[in-house]
Protein backbone atom coordinates (compact mmCIF):
# COMPACT_ATOMS: atom_id res chain seq x y z
CA UNK A 1 0.00 0.00 0.00
CA UNK A 2 1.45 3.35 -0.99
CA UNK A 3 1.04 5.96 1.71
CA UNK A 4 2.21 9.56 2.09
CA UNK A 5 4.51 10.23 5.01
CA UNK A 6 4.80 13.82 6.28
CA UNK A 7 8.34 14.61 7.39
CA UNK A 8 8.79 17.27 10.11
CA UNK A 9 11.41 19.94 9.51
CA UNK A 10 13.99 18.52 11.98
CA UNK A 11 14.20 15.42 9.76
CA UNK A 12 14.17 17.03 6.31
CA UNK A 13 17.95 16.96 6.10
CA UNK A 14 17.53 13.20 5.57
CA UNK A 15 14.87 13.60 2.89
CA UNK A 16 16.74 16.18 0.85
CA UNK A 17 14.30 18.84 2.02
CA UNK A 18 11.16 16.95 1.01
CA UNK A 19 8.23 17.37 3.40
CA UNK A 20 6.31 14.40 2.01
CA UNK A 21 7.65 11.01 0.95
CA UNK A 22 5.61 8.18 -0.59
CA UNK A 23 6.36 4.75 0.82
CA UNK A 24 4.82 1.30 0.48
CA UNK A 25 4.08 -1.05 3.32
CA UNK A 26 1.36 -3.16 4.92
CA UNK A 27 1.51 -1.50 8.31
CA UNK A 28 2.91 1.58 10.02
CA UNK A 29 6.14 -0.17 11.04
CA UNK A 30 6.86 -1.33 7.49
CA UNK A 31 6.17 2.13 6.10
CA UNK A 32 8.48 3.82 8.60
CA UNK A 33 11.22 1.26 7.94
CA UNK A 34 10.72 1.79 4.23
CA UNK A 35 11.54 5.49 4.58
CA UNK A 36 15.25 4.76 4.63
CA UNK A 37 15.21 3.90 0.92
CA UNK A 38 14.42 7.54 0.14
CA UNK A 39 15.82 9.18 3.30
CA UNK A 40 18.93 7.27 4.28
CA UNK A 41 19.67 7.43 7.98
CA UNK A 42 16.24 8.65 9.06
CA UNK A 43 15.57 5.33 10.77
CA UNK A 44 18.33 6.07 13.30
CA UNK A 45 16.33 9.05 14.51
CA UNK A 46 12.94 7.35 14.46
CA UNK A 47 13.80 4.07 16.14
CA UNK A 48 15.75 3.39 19.29
CA UNK A 49 15.63 -0.36 18.68
CA UNK A 50 14.04 -2.81 16.25
CA UNK A 51 10.30 -2.16 16.45
CA UNK A 52 10.75 0.44 19.19
CA UNK A 53 10.07 4.05 18.35
CA UNK A 54 12.15 6.83 19.87
CA UNK A 55 10.19 8.08 22.89
CA UNK A 56 10.12 11.58 21.45
CA UNK A 57 8.55 10.59 18.16
CA UNK A 58 4.77 10.53 17.84
CA UNK A 59 3.23 8.99 14.75
CA UNK A 60 -0.27 9.77 13.53
CA UNK A 61 -2.23 7.75 10.96
CA UNK A 62 -4.80 10.05 9.36
CA UNK A 63 -4.61 12.31 12.44
CA UNK A 64 -5.02 9.49 14.99
CA UNK A 65 -2.14 8.76 17.35
CA UNK A 66 -1.03 5.18 16.58
CA UNK A 67 -0.85 4.48 20.32
CA UNK A 68 -4.66 4.54 20.24
CA UNK A 69 -4.56 2.06 17.33
CA UNK A 70 -2.17 -0.87 17.10
CA UNK A 71 1.11 1.03 17.28
CA UNK A 72 3.58 -0.16 14.64
CA UNK A 73 1.28 -3.06 13.69
CA UNK A 74 -1.51 -0.71 12.63
CA UNK A 75 -2.44 -1.68 9.05
CA UNK A 76 -2.39 0.99 6.37
CA UNK A 77 -4.24 1.28 3.08
CA UNK A 78 -3.67 3.19 -0.16
CA UNK A 79 -4.22 6.93 0.30
CA UNK A 80 -3.52 6.92 4.04
CA UNK A 81 -1.36 9.69 5.47
CA UNK A 82 1.23 9.22 8.20
CA UNK A 83 2.57 12.20 10.13
CA UNK A 84 5.77 12.12 12.13
CA UNK A 85 5.64 14.75 14.87
CA UNK A 86 8.23 15.38 17.57
CA UNK A 87 6.51 14.35 20.81
CA UNK A 88 7.36 17.58 22.53
CA UNK A 89 5.47 19.81 20.17
CA UNK A 90 8.04 21.95 18.51
CA UNK A 91 10.22 22.52 15.54
CA UNK A 92 12.86 24.86 14.25
CA UNK A 93 11.37 28.29 13.83
CA UNK A 94 12.53 31.00 11.51
CA UNK A 95 12.86 34.52 12.84
CA UNK A 96 10.63 36.72 10.71
CA UNK A 97 13.35 38.89 9.26
CA UNK A 98 15.87 36.12 8.66
CA UNK A 99 16.79 35.84 4.98
CA UNK B 1 23.80 40.32 33.64
CA UNK B 2 22.65 37.10 32.02
CA UNK B 3 23.80 33.79 33.42
CA UNK B 4 22.50 31.83 30.43
CA UNK B 5 25.06 29.61 28.70
CA UNK B 6 22.75 28.30 25.97
CA UNK B 7 20.36 25.44 25.33
CA UNK B 8 21.15 21.86 26.28
CA UNK B 9 19.15 18.75 25.38
CA UNK B 10 17.65 17.15 28.49
CA UNK B 11 18.09 13.72 26.99
CA UNK B 12 21.43 13.56 25.18
CA UNK B 13 23.18 16.73 26.34
CA UNK B 14 23.51 18.19 22.83
CA UNK B 15 24.15 21.95 23.09
CA UNK B 16 23.13 24.84 20.85
CA UNK B 17 23.32 28.61 21.36
CA UNK B 18 20.27 30.57 22.53
CA UNK B 19 17.84 30.35 19.60
CA UNK B 20 14.08 29.78 19.10
CA UNK B 21 14.35 26.01 18.83
CA UNK B 22 12.80 23.41 21.03
CA UNK B 23 13.54 19.98 19.60
CA UNK B 24 17.03 18.53 19.82
CA UNK B 25 18.54 18.04 16.40
CA UNK B 26 20.31 14.91 17.53
CA UNK B 27 17.67 12.95 19.42
CA UNK B 28 14.35 14.83 19.30
CA UNK B 29 14.45 15.38 23.03
CA UNK B 30 13.58 18.76 24.57
CA UNK B 31 16.12 21.54 24.89
CA UNK B 32 16.41 23.22 28.27
CA UNK B 33 18.06 26.53 29.17
CA UNK B 34 21.47 26.01 30.77
CA UNK B 35 22.75 28.50 33.37
CA UNK B 36 26.19 29.14 34.82
CA UNK B 37 25.42 28.51 38.49
CA UNK B 38 29.07 28.97 39.45
CA UNK B 39 28.97 32.57 38.24
CA UNK B 40 25.78 33.13 40.22
CA UNK B 41 27.31 32.13 43.54
CA UNK B 42 27.60 35.12 45.83
CA UNK B 43 25.81 37.32 43.29
CA UNK B 44 22.35 35.76 43.28
CA UNK B 45 21.53 35.92 46.97
CA UNK B 46 18.57 36.47 49.25
CA UNK B 47 19.56 40.14 49.38
CA UNK B 48 19.76 40.53 45.61
CA UNK B 49 16.32 38.95 45.23
CA UNK B 50 14.71 40.98 48.00
CA UNK B 51 16.08 44.13 46.37
CA UNK B 52 14.25 43.28 43.16
CA UNK B 53 10.76 44.36 42.04
CA UNK B 54 7.62 42.94 43.69
CA UNK B 55 6.94 40.80 40.65
CA UNK B 56 8.19 37.58 39.11
CA UNK B 57 11.09 39.55 37.68
CA UNK B 58 12.76 39.68 41.08
CA UNK B 59 14.07 36.27 40.01
CA UNK B 60 15.35 37.52 36.64
CA UNK B 61 18.87 36.20 37.25
CA UNK B 62 17.38 32.71 37.08
CA UNK B 63 15.28 33.49 33.98
CA UNK B 64 16.49 33.26 30.37
CA UNK B 65 16.21 36.88 29.19
CA UNK B 66 19.14 38.84 27.82
CA UNK B 67 17.85 42.41 28.24
CA UNK B 68 15.03 44.09 30.11
CA UNK B 69 11.66 42.41 30.75
CA UNK B 70 9.08 43.54 28.21
CA UNK B 71 5.85 42.41 29.92
CA UNK B 72 4.72 41.04 33.27
CA UNK B 73 5.95 43.97 35.31
CA UNK B 74 3.20 43.37 37.86
CA UNK B 75 2.81 39.64 37.34
CA UNK B 76 3.72 37.08 39.95
CA UNK B 77 4.42 37.91 43.60
CA UNK B 78 1.03 36.43 44.41
CA UNK B 79 -0.06 35.68 47.98
CA UNK B 80 1.12 32.66 49.89
CA UNK B 81 -1.66 32.33 52.44
CA UNK B 82 -1.64 30.35 55.63
CA UNK B 83 -4.93 28.43 55.33
CA UNK B 84 -6.04 28.28 58.97
CA UNK B 85 -9.70 27.32 58.50
CA UNK B 86 -8.97 24.78 55.77
CA UNK B 87 -6.20 23.36 57.93
CA UNK B 88 -8.68 22.85 60.76
CA UNK B 89 -11.09 21.04 58.42
CA UNK B 90 -8.34 18.72 57.24
CA UNK B 91 -6.67 18.27 60.61
CA UNK B 92 -3.40 19.83 59.43
CA UNK B 93 -1.15 22.26 61.24
CA UNK B 94 1.05 23.93 58.60
CA UNK B 95 -1.05 24.29 55.47
CA UNK B 96 -0.55 27.01 52.84
CA UNK B 97 -2.20 28.07 49.61
CA UNK B 98 -0.04 29.57 46.87
CA UNK B 99 -2.72 31.66 45.23
CA UNK B 100 -2.13 32.36 41.54
CA UNK B 101 -5.90 32.79 41.04
CA UNK B 102 -5.32 36.53 41.49
CA UNK B 103 -2.26 36.78 39.24
CA UNK B 104 -2.06 39.92 37.13
CA UNK B 105 -3.46 40.59 34.52
CA UNK B 106 -5.47 37.47 33.63
CA UNK B 107 -5.79 35.56 36.91
CA UNK B 108 -3.78 32.41 36.40
CA UNK B 109 -0.27 31.02 36.85
CA UNK B 110 0.23 31.43 33.07
CA UNK B 111 1.37 35.04 33.50
CA UNK B 112 4.68 33.58 34.65
CA UNK B 113 5.46 31.60 31.52
CA UNK B 114 4.01 34.17 29.14
CA UNK B 115 6.01 37.10 30.57
CA UNK B 116 9.22 35.24 29.84
CA UNK B 117 8.12 33.85 26.47
CA UNK B 118 6.94 37.17 25.06
CA UNK B 119 10.01 39.02 26.30
CA UNK B 120 12.12 36.36 24.60
CA UNK B 121 10.02 36.46 21.40
CA UNK B 122 10.67 40.20 21.17
CA UNK B 123 14.39 39.61 21.81
CA UNK B 124 14.42 37.14 18.90
CA UNK B 125 12.68 39.66 16.66
CA UNK B 126 9.38 37.83 16.16
CA UNK B 127 6.44 40.02 15.11
CA UNK B 128 3.76 37.44 15.89
CA UNK B 129 3.15 35.29 18.95
CA UNK B 130 0.68 32.50 19.44
CA UNK B 131 -0.21 29.57 21.61
CA UNK B 132 -2.09 26.30 21.86
CA UNK B 133 -4.27 26.61 24.93
CA UNK B 134 -6.95 25.15 27.15
CA UNK B 135 -7.93 28.69 28.07
CA UNK B 136 -5.66 30.39 30.61
CA UNK B 137 -2.62 30.46 28.36
CA UNK B 138 -4.62 32.06 25.56
CA UNK B 139 -5.99 34.70 27.95
CA UNK B 140 -2.53 35.53 29.19
CA UNK B 141 -0.81 35.49 25.80
CA UNK B 142 -3.50 37.73 24.31
CA UNK B 143 -3.30 40.21 27.19
CA UNK B 144 0.49 40.42 27.26
CA UNK B 145 0.58 40.68 23.46
CA UNK B 146 -1.86 43.58 23.67
CA UNK B 147 0.37 45.30 26.26
CA UNK B 148 3.44 44.73 24.08
CA UNK B 149 1.67 45.74 20.86
CA UNK B 150 2.52 42.51 19.07
CA UNK B 151 0.29 40.42 16.76
CA UNK B 152 -1.28 37.38 18.43
CA UNK B 153 -2.98 34.14 17.42
CA UNK B 154 -4.60 31.84 19.97
CA UNK B 155 -5.56 28.27 19.09
CA UNK B 156 -8.05 26.57 21.39
CA UNK B 157 -10.30 23.50 21.44
CA UNK B 158 -13.83 24.40 20.32
CA UNK B 159 -15.59 23.60 23.61
CA UNK B 160 -13.93 25.75 26.27
CA UNK B 161 -15.81 27.59 29.00
CA UNK B 162 -17.31 30.91 27.96
CA UNK B 163 -15.21 32.88 30.43
CA UNK B 164 -12.04 31.46 28.94
CA UNK B 165 -13.14 32.24 25.36
CA UNK B 166 -14.30 35.80 26.08
CA UNK B 167 -11.23 36.18 28.29
CA UNK B 168 -9.07 35.94 25.19
CA UNK B 169 -11.32 37.63 22.61
CA UNK B 170 -11.51 40.86 24.60
CA UNK B 171 -7.82 41.51 24.01
CA UNK B 172 -8.26 41.35 20.26
CA UNK B 173 -6.12 38.40 19.10
CA UNK B 174 -7.03 36.26 16.12
CA UNK B 175 -8.71 33.25 17.71
CA UNK B 176 -8.88 29.90 15.99
CA UNK B 177 -11.30 27.39 17.53
CA UNK B 178 -10.40 23.87 16.55
CA UNK B 179 -12.77 20.95 16.45
CA UNK B 180 -11.02 18.44 18.67
CA UNK B 181 -9.15 18.09 21.93
CA UNK B 182 -6.26 20.17 23.17
CA UNK B 183 -3.96 17.42 21.87
CA UNK B 184 -5.26 18.03 18.34
CA UNK B 185 -4.70 21.78 18.79
CA UNK B 186 -1.18 21.25 20.07
CA UNK B 187 -0.20 19.04 17.21
CA UNK B 188 -1.55 21.58 14.70
CA UNK B 189 0.47 24.30 16.42
CA UNK B 190 3.67 22.33 15.86
CA UNK B 191 2.92 22.40 12.18
CA UNK B 192 1.96 26.09 12.28
CA UNK B 193 5.21 27.02 14.06
CA UNK B 194 7.12 25.03 11.45
CA UNK B 195 5.39 26.63 8.49
CA UNK B 196 4.71 30.25 9.49
CA UNK B 197 7.68 31.18 11.66
CA UNK B 198 5.63 32.51 14.56
CA UNK B 199 6.63 32.41 18.20
CA UNK B 200 4.20 29.82 19.55
CA UNK B 201 5.02 30.35 23.20
CA UNK B 202 4.45 26.76 24.39
CA UNK B 203 5.82 25.12 21.26
CA UNK B 204 8.93 26.57 19.67
CA UNK B 205 9.67 28.92 22.56
CA UNK B 206 9.06 26.18 25.10
CA UNK B 207 12.56 26.11 26.70
CA UNK B 208 12.19 29.80 27.65
CA UNK B 209 8.46 29.61 28.39
CA UNK B 210 8.78 26.79 30.90
CA UNK B 211 11.47 28.61 32.87
CA UNK B 212 8.88 31.20 33.92
CA UNK B 213 7.06 28.50 35.91
CA UNK B 214 10.02 28.31 38.29
CA UNK B 215 8.94 31.65 39.75
CA UNK B 216 5.89 29.93 41.30
CA UNK B 217 8.35 27.79 43.26
CA UNK B 218 10.81 30.59 44.02
CA UNK B 219 8.01 32.64 45.54
CA UNK B 220 6.84 29.76 47.70
CA UNK B 221 10.35 29.37 49.09
CA UNK B 222 10.87 33.07 49.69
CA UNK B 223 7.42 33.76 51.10
CA UNK B 224 7.57 30.77 53.45
CA UNK B 225 10.54 32.52 55.02
CA UNK B 226 13.35 31.14 52.86
CA UNK B 227 12.34 27.58 53.58
CA UNK B 228 10.91 24.86 51.38
CA UNK B 229 7.62 23.18 52.20
CA UNK B 230 8.01 19.49 52.89
CA UNK B 231 5.10 18.71 50.56
CA UNK B 232 3.93 20.63 47.48
CA UNK B 233 0.86 19.53 45.52
CA UNK B 234 0.75 20.79 41.94
CA UNK B 235 -1.71 20.12 39.08
CA UNK B 236 -0.44 18.34 35.98
CA UNK B 237 -1.74 19.18 32.53
CA UNK B 238 0.96 19.42 29.85
CA UNK B 239 3.60 18.91 32.52
CA UNK B 240 5.19 22.35 32.66
CA UNK B 241 4.72 23.52 36.22
CA UNK B 242 5.56 20.50 38.37
CA UNK B 243 9.09 19.81 37.09
CA UNK B 244 9.88 23.53 37.15
CA UNK B 245 8.67 24.03 40.73
CA UNK B 246 10.97 21.14 41.67
CA UNK B 247 13.80 22.71 39.65
CA UNK B 248 13.19 26.04 41.40
CA UNK B 249 13.54 24.39 44.80
CA UNK B 250 16.71 22.60 43.68
CA UNK B 251 18.22 25.82 42.26
CA UNK B 252 17.65 27.64 45.54
CA UNK B 253 19.26 24.72 47.39
CA UNK B 254 22.17 24.70 44.94
CA UNK B 255 22.75 28.42 45.46
CA UNK B 256 22.59 28.05 49.24
CA UNK B 257 19.46 30.20 49.61
CA UNK B 258 17.43 27.53 51.41
CA UNK B 259 18.18 24.37 53.34
CA UNK B 260 17.70 21.02 51.64
CA UNK B 261 14.86 19.40 53.57
CA UNK B 262 14.13 16.91 50.76
CA UNK B 263 10.91 18.58 49.58
CA UNK B 264 8.42 16.17 48.01
CA UNK B 265 6.30 17.09 45.00
CA UNK B 266 2.92 15.52 44.19
CA UNK B 267 1.04 15.47 40.89
CA UNK B 268 -2.70 16.13 40.84
CA UNK B 269 -4.82 15.12 37.86
CA UNK B 270 -8.48 14.61 37.09
CA UNK B 271 -9.69 11.02 37.10
CA UNK B 272 -11.03 11.61 33.58
CA UNK B 273 -7.57 12.53 32.28
CA UNK B 274 -4.72 11.13 34.35
CA UNK B 275 -2.02 9.66 32.10
CA UNK B 276 0.84 10.74 34.37
CA UNK B 277 -0.74 9.62 37.65
CA UNK B 278 -1.51 6.23 36.09
CA UNK B 279 2.13 5.87 35.13
CA UNK B 280 3.23 6.94 38.62
CA UNK B 281 0.99 4.26 40.14
CA UNK B 282 2.33 1.65 37.67
CA UNK B 283 5.90 2.60 38.50
CA UNK B 284 6.91 2.77 34.82
CA UNK B 285 7.91 6.03 33.12
CA UNK B 286 5.99 5.33 29.93
CA UNK B 287 3.10 7.78 29.72
CA UNK B 288 0.22 6.24 27.80
CA UNK B 289 -1.98 8.87 26.12
CA UNK B 290 -5.69 9.14 26.96
CA UNK B 291 -8.79 10.74 25.49
CA UNK B 292 -9.83 13.26 28.17
CA UNK B 293 -13.28 13.19 29.78
CA UNK B 294 -13.53 15.63 32.69
CA UNK B 295 -14.97 19.01 33.67
CA UNK B 296 -11.41 20.03 34.46
CA UNK B 297 -10.95 21.25 30.90
CA UNK B 298 -7.91 23.35 31.67
CA UNK B 299 -5.93 20.24 32.59
CA UNK B 300 -7.56 17.90 30.04
CA UNK B 301 -4.37 17.07 28.16
CA UNK B 302 -4.27 13.42 27.19
CA UNK B 303 -0.78 13.55 25.71
CA UNK B 304 1.29 15.75 28.03
CA UNK B 305 4.45 17.06 26.37
CA UNK B 306 6.45 16.94 29.61
CA UNK B 307 4.67 14.03 31.29
CA UNK B 308 7.90 12.03 31.39
CA UNK B 309 9.60 14.84 33.35
CA UNK B 310 6.69 15.12 35.77
CA UNK B 311 7.04 11.38 36.45
CA UNK B 312 10.75 11.75 37.15
CA UNK B 313 10.45 14.87 39.31
CA UNK B 314 7.83 13.08 41.42
CA UNK B 315 9.99 9.96 41.68
CA UNK B 316 13.22 11.85 42.44
CA UNK B 317 11.56 13.87 45.17
CA UNK B 318 9.87 10.87 46.76
CA UNK B 319 6.41 12.23 46.04
CA UNK B 320 3.32 10.57 44.55
CA UNK B 321 0.26 11.36 42.47
CA UNK B 322 -3.49 10.99 42.76
CA UNK B 323 -6.64 11.66 40.74
CA UNK B 324 -9.89 13.38 41.66
CA UNK B 325 -13.34 12.69 40.25
CA UNK B 326 -15.44 15.53 38.85
CA UNK B 327 -17.62 15.44 42.00
CA UNK B 328 -14.57 15.64 44.26
CA UNK B 329 -13.24 18.55 42.19
CA UNK B 330 -16.43 20.61 42.57
CA UNK B 331 -16.66 19.82 46.29
CA UNK B 332 -13.07 20.96 46.75
CA UNK B 333 -13.74 24.22 44.88
CA UNK B 334 -16.61 24.91 47.29
CA UNK B 335 -14.58 23.88 50.34
CA UNK B 336 -11.73 26.22 49.44
CA UNK B 337 -14.15 29.08 48.80
CA UNK B 338 -16.02 28.56 52.06
CA UNK B 339 -13.01 28.08 54.31
CA UNK B 340 -10.52 30.48 52.74
CA UNK B 341 -12.43 32.86 50.49
CA UNK B 342 -10.58 31.73 47.38
CA UNK B 343 -12.58 30.82 44.26
CA UNK B 344 -10.60 28.58 42.01
CA UNK B 345 -11.39 26.80 38.77
CA UNK B 346 -11.40 23.00 38.36
CA UNK B 347 -7.60 22.75 38.12
CA UNK B 348 -7.39 24.24 41.61
CA UNK B 349 -10.24 22.05 42.84
CA UNK B 350 -8.36 19.04 41.48
CA UNK B 351 -5.21 20.01 43.35
CA UNK B 352 -7.02 20.49 46.66
CA UNK B 353 -9.06 17.29 46.25
CA UNK B 354 -5.89 15.33 45.53
CA UNK B 355 -4.07 16.92 48.48
CA UNK B 356 -6.97 15.82 50.70
CA UNK B 357 -6.67 12.24 49.39
CA UNK B 358 -2.93 12.16 49.95
CA UNK B 359 -3.43 13.42 53.50
CA UNK B 360 -6.18 10.87 54.16
CA UNK B 361 -3.97 8.12 52.76
CA UNK B 362 -1.25 9.17 55.18
CA UNK B 363 1.18 9.84 52.34
CA UNK B 364 1.32 13.48 53.41
CA UNK B 365 1.64 13.68 57.22
CA UNK B 366 -0.81 16.13 58.81
CA UNK B 367 1.80 17.84 60.93
CA UNK B 368 4.29 18.68 58.17
CA UNK B 369 4.39 21.79 55.98
CA UNK B 370 2.14 21.55 52.93
CA UNK B 371 1.66 23.96 50.04
CA UNK B 372 -1.25 23.58 47.62
CA UNK B 373 -0.76 25.31 44.25
CA UNK B 374 -3.88 27.13 43.11
CA UNK B 375 -3.28 28.01 39.49
CA UNK B 376 -6.50 29.54 38.16
CA UNK B 377 -9.65 31.50 38.94
CA UNK B 378 -13.23 30.25 39.28
CA UNK B 379 -14.78 33.32 37.68
CA UNK B 380 -13.65 31.99 34.31
CA UNK B 381 -15.42 28.64 34.72
CA UNK B 382 -18.93 29.53 35.88
CA UNK B 383 -20.35 26.45 34.18
CA UNK B 384 -18.56 24.23 36.67
CA UNK B 385 -20.45 25.37 39.75
CA UNK B 386 -23.65 26.72 38.21
CA UNK B 387 -25.71 23.65 39.03
CA UNK B 388 -24.29 23.41 42.52
CA UNK B 389 -25.26 26.96 43.49
CA UNK B 390 -29.05 27.26 43.31
CA UNK B 391 -30.29 30.82 42.89
CA UNK B 392 -31.97 32.18 46.05
CA UNK B 393 -35.57 33.39 45.59
CA UNK B 394 -36.39 37.04 44.98
CA UNK B 395 -38.28 39.00 47.66
CA UNK B 396 -39.91 42.43 47.64
CA UNK B 397 -38.07 45.30 49.31
CA UNK B 398 -40.14 44.93 52.49
CA UNK B 399 -38.90 44.18 55.96
CA UNK B 400 -41.75 41.72 56.54
CA UNK B 401 -40.70 39.71 53.52
CA UNK B 402 -37.13 39.75 54.69
CA UNK B 403 -38.09 38.44 58.12
CA UNK B 404 -40.16 35.73 56.46
CA UNK B 405 -37.16 34.90 54.32
CA UNK B 406 -35.03 34.49 57.44
CA UNK B 407 -37.63 32.33 59.11
CA UNK B 408 -37.98 30.17 55.98
CA UNK B 409 -34.25 29.59 55.86
CA UNK B 410 -33.65 29.25 59.57
CA UNK B 411 -33.19 25.51 59.39
CA UNK B 412 -30.80 25.73 56.43
CA UNK B 413 -28.91 28.65 57.97
CA UNK B 414 -27.36 26.35 60.60
CA UNK B 415 -23.57 26.06 60.11
CA UNK B 416 -22.69 22.70 58.56
CA UNK B 417 -19.28 21.11 58.40
CA UNK B 418 -18.41 19.33 55.20
CA UNK B 419 -19.87 15.84 55.40
CA UNK B 420 -17.52 14.09 53.01
CA UNK B 421 -14.40 14.70 55.11
CA UNK B 422 -13.32 12.24 57.80
CA UNK B 423 -13.53 13.65 61.30
CA UNK B 424 -10.19 15.43 61.66
CA UNK B 425 -7.87 14.59 64.50
CA UNK B 426 -7.42 17.49 66.90
CA UNK B 427 -3.88 16.49 67.88
CA UNK B 428 -1.32 19.15 67.29
CA UNK B 429 -3.75 21.56 65.63
CA UNK B 430 -3.15 25.02 67.04
CA UNK B 431 -6.10 26.90 68.49
CA UNK B 432 -6.94 29.76 66.15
Amino acid sequence: MSVKVRIPSPLRSYSGGADVIEVSGANVGEVLNGLKAKAAGIETRLFKGPNQLNRFVNVYLNDEDIRFLQNLETPVKAGDELSIVPAIAGGAAKVSDES
Amino acid sequence: MSYVIGLKCKECGHRVPVSPVHVCQACFGPYEVEYDYEKMRGKVTRESIVAGPKSLWRYRDLLPIAGEPKTGHFSGFTPLRKAQRLARELGCSDLWIKDDSCNYPTYSYKERVVSVAITKALEFGFDTVGCASTGNLANSTAAHAAQAGIRCFVMIPHDLEQGKVLGSLIFGPTMVRIRGTYDDVNRLCTEIADKHGWAIVNVNLRPYYTEGAKTHGFEIAEQLGWRLPQHTVVPTAGGTILPKVYKAYREFIELGLVADNQPKIYSAQAAGCNPVVKAIHKGIDIIEPQKPNTIAKSIAIGNPADGYYVWHAVKDSGGWGESATDREIVDAIKLLARTEGIWTEPAGGTTLAVAMKLIQQGRIPRDESIVISITGNGLKTLETVQNDLPMPEVIEAKLTEFDEFLARHQVEAKLQTHEKLPRPSRQGVPVV
